[in-house]
């Protein structure tokens, strides 16, 4: 991954002058690269990383492997797009391993993602089973420390 | 008992390390935030610290020959030829010390007698004075300045030259200025000293953090290498400051005598951390690589950071610091330490800590995260701001 994706995955409000600076460029020619980047669709979005737990105490997130039938002419891609387009799935991922499409969830209580998964995951033509996992507490995601700050064990002035 | 009277003087007369304080100023605050350390803040890379672990599993802790295993010396000598096309006879031109810091003491020890005069680079790290103090020997600094980028030229060298100087000492990529000397710059000082009998004594322990071009070493100027013992170490290049692992290459009549002094001294270098160290030279330059575009990032930014603020700083182009000029603020070294400690509790280390010519400058670590250095600058701007509208 080049250097500017880097950069803005550490902290996409970085500013294209401070972006530049950084990477012995000029703004211009950043914005330019990020507007192609876009363009291309290498730059999805961009959003932020948020301490669920924090903001709100109910809220759950939950892991659930599903396997199914993949379709004779479109393999795995339409069972995808079906569970995909629920706005309570964060992530939908095709799996290598035991199962097949690895679905994230969140919901504002344990009987939310219970009733999605009954109601609406389970009953997708082509699901043959789901298993639900409760995500307990979240250490590390995209890079950042959910639980905990990193802590520096150096000093505070040395040689 | 009246120890003072019984501890010897040269060791009475030291003068602790001006970084000290602010160390332990610092120690006391609660929520701190730091730019003072000189040490790099990425992890040893793994596959180093692997390599470690499998000696200690396989038992290999036993002391090693004196002047470290033979493997290692080998691969020491390999590198500096890779890195900068010097070549040192592995058994007898190469002795693995404990960091960097034993280097120089031995180096020192070794050829400075009572009166000697040791010709030292400042601002510089702190401990040149004190070992050459310790010899009997006199230490001559060489102030450098900001407008020549903090290099040593060749007329101030030639200036602080008498019949006594025995050696100089060349700390470049330079702690804490960031300043480089250049092919160009070695040239010049080797003219001057070429046909002298003056040593040098290069402490080149941020050789591999250069962010323009390689880094030059002296010893690749004509008539240098006969004269040089390079220190080297593995605690910034590679991540490994509590590994205490450095090395020194000199010629084999200089080597024998360094080697003595190590061989009743320290006996030799930790042994697992000698296994560790030749898995570093081997198979590290892509994590050194990245941690050095890393550094890079960071300096470009704090650089304009601080230029926009109006603290002065040259662009330093090694190591991991920089050195601005802090005179637009009214205050000196330590007082703008003490303040911005005491008002914005960021920790930053006085200029003169590294010689009286730092006088008007601080040294900022940049070994820290950007989101770090950002925080801290923040904390810096306002200060400065307020210093500017006499509210400090």
């Amino acid at each position: 991954m080049d250097s500017l994706l880097k950069l803005l995955k550490t902290n996409a409000r970085l500013s294209a002058a401070e972006l530049a600076v950084m990477l012995g460029s000029t703004a211009e020619e950043v914005n330019a690269k990020i507007a192609e980047y876009e363009r291309q669709g290498i730059i999805k979005g961009y959003s932020v990383i948020v301490d669920g737990e924090k903001a709100d105490k109910n809220a759950v997130t939950a892991f659930i492997e599903v396997k199914v039938t993949p379709k004779a002419d479109c393999g795995f891609d339409e069972l995808a797009r079906n569970i995909m387009a629920y706005d309570e799935v964060d992530t939908v991922t095709l799996m290598s391993g035991s199962f097949d499409l690895a679905v994230t969830l969140s919901g504002t209580d344990y009987k939310e993602i219970a009733l999605f998964v009954a109601r609406r995951l389970s009953t997708i033509e082509g699901v043959i089973s789901t298993s639900t996992h409760f995500v307990l507490k979240r250490y590390k995601e995209q890079g950042f420390f959910i639980a905990d700050e990193a802590e520096d064990e150096r000093g505070f002035v040395s040689p | 008992m009246d120890y003072n009277k019984l501890i010897a003087k040269k060791c009475i007369e030291m003068k602790p390390s001006g970084i000290r304080k602010f160390f332990d100023l610092a120690a006391q605050r609660e929520g701190v935030i730091s730019l003072g350390v000189g040490e790099p803040d990425f992890q040893t890379p793994w596959n180093v610290r692997e390599a470690a672990i499998t000696a200690l599993e396989k038992g290999k802790t036993k002391y090693t020959a004196n002047s470290g295993l033979g493997e290692l010396r080998s691969a020491i000598s390999k590198y500096i030829d890779r890195k900068m096309g010097v070549s040192y006879d592995p058994n007898h031109e190469v002795v693995v010390t404990v960091g960097g810091s034993e280097g120089i003491d031995i180096a020192i020890r070794a050829l400075i007698d009572p009166g000697d005069e040791v010709l030292i680079v400042e601002p510089c790290f702190v401990c040149y004075s004190p070992i050459v103090d310790l010899c009997h020997g006199v230490p001559v600094p060489i102030e450098t300045r900001a407008e020549d980028e903090f290099r040593l030229t060749a007329a101030q060298l030639r200036e602080k030259i008498t019949d006594r100087t025995k050696l100089l000492i060349l700390p470049f990529p330079n702690n804490p200025t960031g300043g480089i000397m250049e092919r160009r710059d070695l040239e010049e000082i080797a003219e001057v000293l070429r046909g002298t009998d003056i040593l040098v004594l290069s402490d080149e322990i941020y050789s591999s953090l250069t962010y323009s071009g390689e880094h030059v070493s002296i010893t690749q100027i004509d008539g240098m290498w006969e004269r040089t013992v390079l220190v080297n170490g593995f605690s910034k290049a590679f991540s490994m400051t509590g590994w205490r692992l450095g090395y020194i290459a000199a010629p084999e009549p200089l080597c024998a005598q360094m080697l003595k002094i190590h061989q009743y001294a320290i006996m030799c270098a930790p042994t697992m951390s000698q296994f560790a160290a030749i898995e570093a030279l081997e198979n590290c330059d892509g994590e050194v690589e990245k941690m050095r575009q890393e550094y890079d990032m960071r300096r470009r930014w704090l650089v304009k950071e601080l230029n926009d603020m109006g603290l002065c700083c040259f662009e330093p182009k090694g190591a991991f610091y920089v050195f601005p000029c802090i005179r637009s603020t009214g205050l000196s070294s330590e007082e703008f330490c003490e303040k911005l400690l005491d008002k914005h509790n960021v920790a930053v280390v006085p200029g003169n800590a590294f010689g009286d010519c730092g006088e008007g400058f601080i040294r900022i670590s940049y070994a820290y995260s950007l989101k770090h250095l950002m925080t801290a600058a923040e904390r810096m701007r306002e200060f400065v701001e307020e210093c500017r509208s006499g509210n400090c």
